[in-house]
């Protein structure tokens, strides 16, 4: 199965990459752009084909390894291979 | 006393660490591969700086997982001495033996230049032989060197004295342009609750010898030596 996650810093946690990202844009006309965000984004495929198990094992890769707690949030999606 | 300095790969101060450690007092002191899964006959270990496995994914998020860690978070939690610097210090936050995460500096620049930091704790076993409140000028050299913990935590951390140094003005205040990487705070180094793990972003090691600019570290590497 396939895995996609995004890691992102955590709301309330200032992002200086996405706020001079943001100015950049501005500089290049595009105005109505806002809030820029960068986070990351984590793919690989997992040898699990019940939905609730790969879960599980997605989770515990986020909270070991693949985002830090203190400041980042995670989020996923499963597909189909 | 005799200690160890942790080498990974990407490791980049462990030989200035060894250096400081072998002149002051003439230490006894020895590299230890991060392979290594024995920390026997040792009383400290210093985790140098660097850019361990290339800073991938975040920096020291790999080097926790290191088998000489797991060895390492035993260590600690016996009460003995462990040293994190720059990148070492990283590597602390990540193994959770220190709170708090190191994060992009503010301005996003790698910066490396001196500074001068503030001694708020000299009650430890690294900071005895400072006066409190005392000034030192010791270099930074990081990108990643921002510290955060959320309001709640800063104030356990305020609490139990387990801010050992904050970045201030030459003559001691803090400002917000003598905090170089926008650190919550102003912090530059943390110890955990039991005061034998300190954390700090700059290098003690490179401020040792008066030719290179400044030995004020050696207060902080000989009060560790006892």
């Amino acid at each position: 199965m396939k895995v996609s996650i995004q890691v992102r810093l955590k709301n309330g946690i200032l992002d200086p990459q996405g706020k001079t990202v943001n100015n950049a844009l501005h500089h290049l006309g595009f105005k109505n752009i806002q809030n820029v965000r960068i986070g990351k984004l984590i793919e690989f495929d997992i040898r699990e084909a019940d939905k609730k198990k790969a879960s599980v094992i997605i989770e515990d890769a986020c909270k070991k390894l693949l985002s830090n707690p203190v400041i980042e949030d995670f989020s996923y999606v499963l597909g189909e291979d | 006393m005799k200690f160890g300095v942790v080498v990974f790969p990407g490791s980049n101060c462990d030989h200035d660490m060894y250096h400081a450690l072998k002149i002051l007092a003439g230490n006894e002191v020895q590299f230890i591969w991060h392979q290594d899964t024995s920390l026997a006959g040792f009383d400290g270990v210093v985790l140098p700086g660097g850019f361990s496995y290339g800073d991938y994914l975040r920096a020291g998020a790999i080097a926790r997982f290191s088998p000489i860690l797991q060895e390492i978070i035993r260590f600690a939690k016996k009460g003995k001495i462990v040293l994190g610097i720059c990148n070492g210090f990283q590597v602390l936050t990540e193994s959770g033996l220190l709170p708090g995460a190191l994060m992009r500096n503010q301005n996003l620049r790698f910066i490396c230049k001196h500074v001068y930091i503030r001694t708020e704790n000299n009650q430890t076993v690294f900071t005895k032989g400072l006066k409190s409140g005392q000034i030192l000028r010791i270099p930074i050299a990081h990108g990643e060197g921002k510290y955060y913990i959320d309001d709640h935590n800063l104030k356990k951390l305020d609490e139990h004295r387990q801010i050992v140094f904050r970045y201030c003005s030459p003559d001691g205040q803090l400002r917000d342009e003598y905090n170089p990487n926008g650190s919550k705070a102003s912090i530059a180094g943390v110890i955990n609750k039991e005061g034998n793990v300190l954390g700090m972003m700059p290098h003690p090691e490179r401020a040792i010898e008066l030719l290179l600019g400044s030995a004020d570290g050696r207060y902080l590497l000989e009060s560790m030596i006892g």
